[in-house]
C-alpha cells in the first residue's frame, strides 16, 4: 500500500513536471521606440516579430512585455533595467538606435541576459565592444555598404562623390564603402557630411556634387532625410547625368512611394528586398501583406528574423537565459532573406547582401534585384567571442 | 571649390528659396507678438499641419492647385479653434505661462498629426507644369523652387502694401508701436489680434503646403523649422515686416552660403550671429518700435 501510494504521488509529480514544463514560457521584453522619429520603424519591427511567432505556431510560448525606448540613451537605459530587473525578461529585443545600443551594452553584458539587436547598426557593437549577450539578426552599418564598393567598381565606375548625414552611423556607412571602393582601384572626389536631422535642404550640398561631375553619387539616408534628398536630386536635374547609388535604406519599401518617379533608376545595396525570388520568402511576403494590407520592409524582416532566432534556440531546448545566449550562438537557417547565420565569432548575421534598382510598376515603385554577394560576414574587428 | 559663375547662380538661389519659407513663416510669428506680446511657440506645428493637410487635399482631389488653397484655410481653421479654446484665455497671463502652454501645444498638435498621419514621412507630387528643371540665364534650376521664390515675393510685396497704404495696415501697426493708446483712439485691438492671428496661421499653413512637395511632411517639421524661425524673429527685430524679411535674407543666405564655404560651421554660424546680435543689439536689427 505504501508503494503503491508512493508509485502514486511520483506518477502525480511527475505528471505536474511534464505540465511545468510544457507550460514553462520563455519571457521577452521588446525594448522599440514608440515615439519620436524611428516609431514607425518601431511598429515595423513589431509587426514582423508577432507575425514571426504566430507562423511559427508558437505565440503561446512567449510572453512579450513592451516598452518604449523613444530612441533616446537614457530613457533605453531605464526601460532595459525596468525589463531586466522587474519583470525578470529570459531575453531582450529590439533596439532601433544605435546609441540606445550603445548604452544598454555594459548594463546587458553585466546582466547576463541574451539581447537581439533588431536594427541598430553600430559596427562596434559586434566588433570592439562585442558581447556574449548581445545578438545582431539586423546588419551592420558596414557589412550593407562594403560589398557596393567593389561592385561599382566592376560596373566600370571610376569615380563618386559622397554624402551622409553627420553622425556615427553616416561615417561609418560611407567609410566601408570608400574603403572597398578605393580599393578596387576606385576614387573618391569629393564628400560632404550633412547636418544630422537639420538638413531639409539639400540644395546646395546638391549644386556641389553636381559641380565635382563624378561618375556617380552614393550616399546613406534614411526616413524623411532620404524622401527630401531622392526628390531633390531629381528637381535639380542631377538625375540625367550623374546616377545615384546608395546604401539600401535610401529607397526602403517602407517610404519610397512618398520619393514617387524621382527614385526610379537609383540603385542601392541591402539585406532584404522584397521582391527576392525565393520560396520562403513569397510565402513571407504573401503572409505579411495578407495580415497588414502592406508589402513587409527590411525593418518588418529584422523583426521577423529576431523572433525566428528565438524559437529556433526555445525549438533546441533554451528556456532561461543562459541556455538562449548559448543557443543563439550557433543559430543558422533559410528565411525571407536567404540564408541566414549567427557569426559566433563576433555574433552578427552573417547574410546575403543585394543590389537592386528600384523600377516603375504602372504607378507604383518595385525592386529590380540587379546584383547579389552571398554570405557576407564581418571582419572580427577585435572582438573575440570563441 | 568650383567658382564658376554657374555654381554661385544657384547656390543664390538656394538661399533665396529657403529665405522665403523663413520669412512665410516668421512674418506671423513676428506681428503676433509685436502686436500683443504673444509667444507661439506652436506656429512650428501649424507649419506641420499645413504640411499634412496639403498632403491629404493634393492626395484625395488630385490638384496641386487645391492644396495649395485649402491648407492655409484648414491651418486657419485650427489656429481659431487654438485661439478660442487657449490663448484668449492666456493673453494676460504672462509670457512664462504662455510659452509654456504654447510649447505643451506643439507635442499635442505632433501627437494629433502622429494619429491621423501616422509616423512615416509622406511626399507630395508637384504639380506637372512645375515639376522638373528649368533653364533660366544658362542655369539649371528646378522650377518648383523659383515657384517657392515667387510664392514669397508676391506674399511680400502684399503685406507691406496692406501695411504701409491700407486702414488695416495702419491700425495693426498704431497696435504694434502702442496698443494702450492705439486703443484709447477706438481700435478694438483684440479683434485686430484676432484678424492678424489668423493671416499668420494661414501663411505658416501655406508655407507647409509648399515646402511638403520639395521636402516631405514628417511630423519632425514642427520642431526643425521652429528654433531658425525664432532665430529669425530675433535677429530682425520684433514686431517689423522689414526685420522678418532683413532676418530671413540673413539667415537664408548663412546657412545656405554656410553649407557651400565652411560645410564643418554650417549648422554653428546662425547661432554665432544670433549671439551677436543680442549682445551689440538685444532688440533686433530693425525692430517695430523703436
Amino acid at each position: 500500500m505504501k508503494n503503491f501510494v508512493c508509485a502514486a504521488l511520483g506518477a502525480v509529480a511527475s505528471v505536474s513536471l511534464i505540465a511545468n514544463a510544457a507550460a514553462a514560457e520563455v519571457k521577452v521584453g521588446l525594448l522599440l521606440p514608440k515615439s519620436g522619429n524611428y516609431a514607425a520603424l518601431g511598429k515595423e519591427i513589431e509587426d514582423g516579430f508577432v507575425m514571426a511567432l504566430e507562423d511559427a505556431g508558437m505565440s503561446g510560448d512567449f510572453v512579450l512585455v513592451s516598452e518604449d525606448s523613444e530612441a533616446k540613451p537614457p530613457v533605453g537605459v531605464a526601460k532595459a533595467r525596468k525589463l531586466v530587473l522587474q519583470d525578470e525578461v529570459d531575453a531582450m529585443v529590439g533596439i532601433v538606435s544605435s546609441a540606445v545600443l550603445g548604452a544598454v551594452r555594459d548594463f546587458v553584458d553585466g546582466a547576463m541576459v541574451p539581447l537581439v539587436v533588431a536594427n541598430a547598426g553600430n559596427d562596434d557593437a559586434t566588433g570592439a565592444s562585442c558581447s556574449k549577450y548581445i545578438f545582431r539578426v539586423s546588419f551592420s552599418n558596414g557589412q550593407v555598404n562594403r560589398p557596393m564598393g567593389s561592385w561599382m567598381a566592376e560596373q566600370g565606375i571610376k569615380t563618386v562623390y559622397t554624402m551622409a548625414p553627420d553622425y556615427a552611423a553616416g561615417h561609418q556607412m560611407i567609410d566601408a564603402f570608400v574603403e572597398s571602393f578605393t580599393k578596387a582601384g576606385g576614387e573618391i572626389v569629393g564628400s560632404e557630411y550633412t547636418p544630422f536631422g537639420k538638413t531639409q535642404d539639400f540644395g546646395p550640398y546638391l549644386t556641389k556634387a553636381k559641380a565635382a561631375s563624378p561618375d556617380a553619387i552614393f550616399v546613406f539616408y534614411a526616413g524623411g532625410e532620404a524622401i527630401s534628398f531622392v526628390k531633390q536630386y531629381d528637381s535639380f536635374g542631377i538625375k540625367q547625368d550623374i546616377p545615384l547609388y546608395g546604401s539600401g535604406f535610401l529607397t526602403s519599401p517602407l517610404y519610397v512611394a512618398a520619393e514617387g518617379p524621382a527614385a526610379v533608376g537609383v540603385k542601392t545595396s541591402l539585406h532584404y528586398v522584397p521582391t527576392l525570388d525565393t520560396p520562403e520568402n513569397k510565402a513571407f511576403v504573401a503572409a505579411f501583406s495578407g495580415k497588414f494590407g502592406r508589402a513587409p520592409s527590411e525593418y518588418a524582416v529584422q523583426g521577423y528574423d529576431a523572433a525566428r532566432v528565438l524559437v529556433e534556440a526555445v525549438k533546441a531546448g533554451a528556456s532561461d537565459r543562459e541556455s538562449i545566449a548559448e543557443a543563439l550562438s550557433s543559430v543558422s537557417y533559410t528565411g525571407p532573406r536567404g540564408p541566414l547565420t549567427i557569426d559566433p565569432a563576433t555574433h552578427n548575421v552573417v547574410q546575403n547582401i543585394y543590389v537592386y534598382e528600384t523600377v516603375a510598376d504602372g504607378d507604383a515603385l518595385t525592386q529590380k534585384i540587379i546584383g547579389e554577394i552571398g554570405e557576407v560576414r564581418d571582419p572580427a574587428n577585435g572582438c573575440n567571442l570563441q | 571649390m568650383v567658382a564658376s559663375a554657374d555654381f554661385w547662380l544657384t547656390q543664390f538661389l538656394n538661399g533665396l528659396q529657403l529665405s522665403m519659407l523663413l520669412f512665410l513663416l516668421s512674418i506671423g510669428l513676428t506681428i503676433i507678438f509685436g502686436l500683443m506680446h504673444f509667444v507661439n511657440l506652436a506656429h512650428g506645428a501649424l507649419y506641420m499641419v499645413g504640411a499634412y493637410a496639403g498632403v491629404s487635399v493634393a492626395a484625395s482631389l488630385g490638384n496641386y492647385w487645391a492644396a495649395l488653397l485649402a491648407a492655409p484655410l484648414a491651418v486657419m481653421l485650427v489656429g481659431i479653434v487654438l485661439y478660442a479654446l487657449v490663448i484668449r484665455r492666456m493673453r494676460r497671463s504672462g509670457p512664462m505661462n504662455q510659452v509654456l502652454v504654447t510649447f505643451g501645444l506643439i507635442f499635442v498638435i505632433v501627437d494629433l498629426v502622429r494619429i491621423v498621419w501616422g509616423d512615416i514621412a509622406l511626399g507630395m507630387e508637384q504639380p506637372a507644369i512645375l515639376s522638373g528643371p528649368a533653364e533660366m540665364f544658362g542655369v539649371v534650376y528646378p522650377a518648383y523652387r523659383l515657384f517657392i521664390i515667387g510664392v514669397g515675393f508676391v506674399v511680400m510685396v502684399a503685406l507691406s502694401l496692406v501695411l504701409s497704404r491700407t486702414q488695416i495696415g495702419a491700425m495693426v501697426r498704431a497696435g504694434v508701436e502702442n496698443d494702450a493708446m492705439a486703443s484709447c483712439l477706438g481700435i478694438n485691438v483684440e479683434r485686430l489680434f484676432f484678424v492678424v492671428f489668423c493671416v499668420g496661421c494661414a501663411l505658416a499653413g501655406l508655407a507647409g503646403a509648399i515646402a511638403a512637395p520639395a521636402f516631405s511632411a514628417t511630423p519632425s517639421m514642427a520642431t526643425d523649422i521652429l528654433i531658425p524661425t525664432l532665430i529669425v524673429v530675433v535677429i530682425g527685430g520684433l514686431g517689423s515686416l522689414r526685420g522678418a524679411i532683413a532676418g530671413s535674407l540673413i539667415v537664408g543666405f548663412i546657412q545656405t552660403f554656410g553649407a557651400v564655404v565652411l560645410p564643418g560651421l554650417a549648422s554653428v554660424l546662425v547661432y554665432v550671429l544670433l549671439a551677436t546680435i543680442l549682445i551689440f543689439r538685444p532688440v533686433g536689427l530693425l525692430p517695430a518700435r523703436s
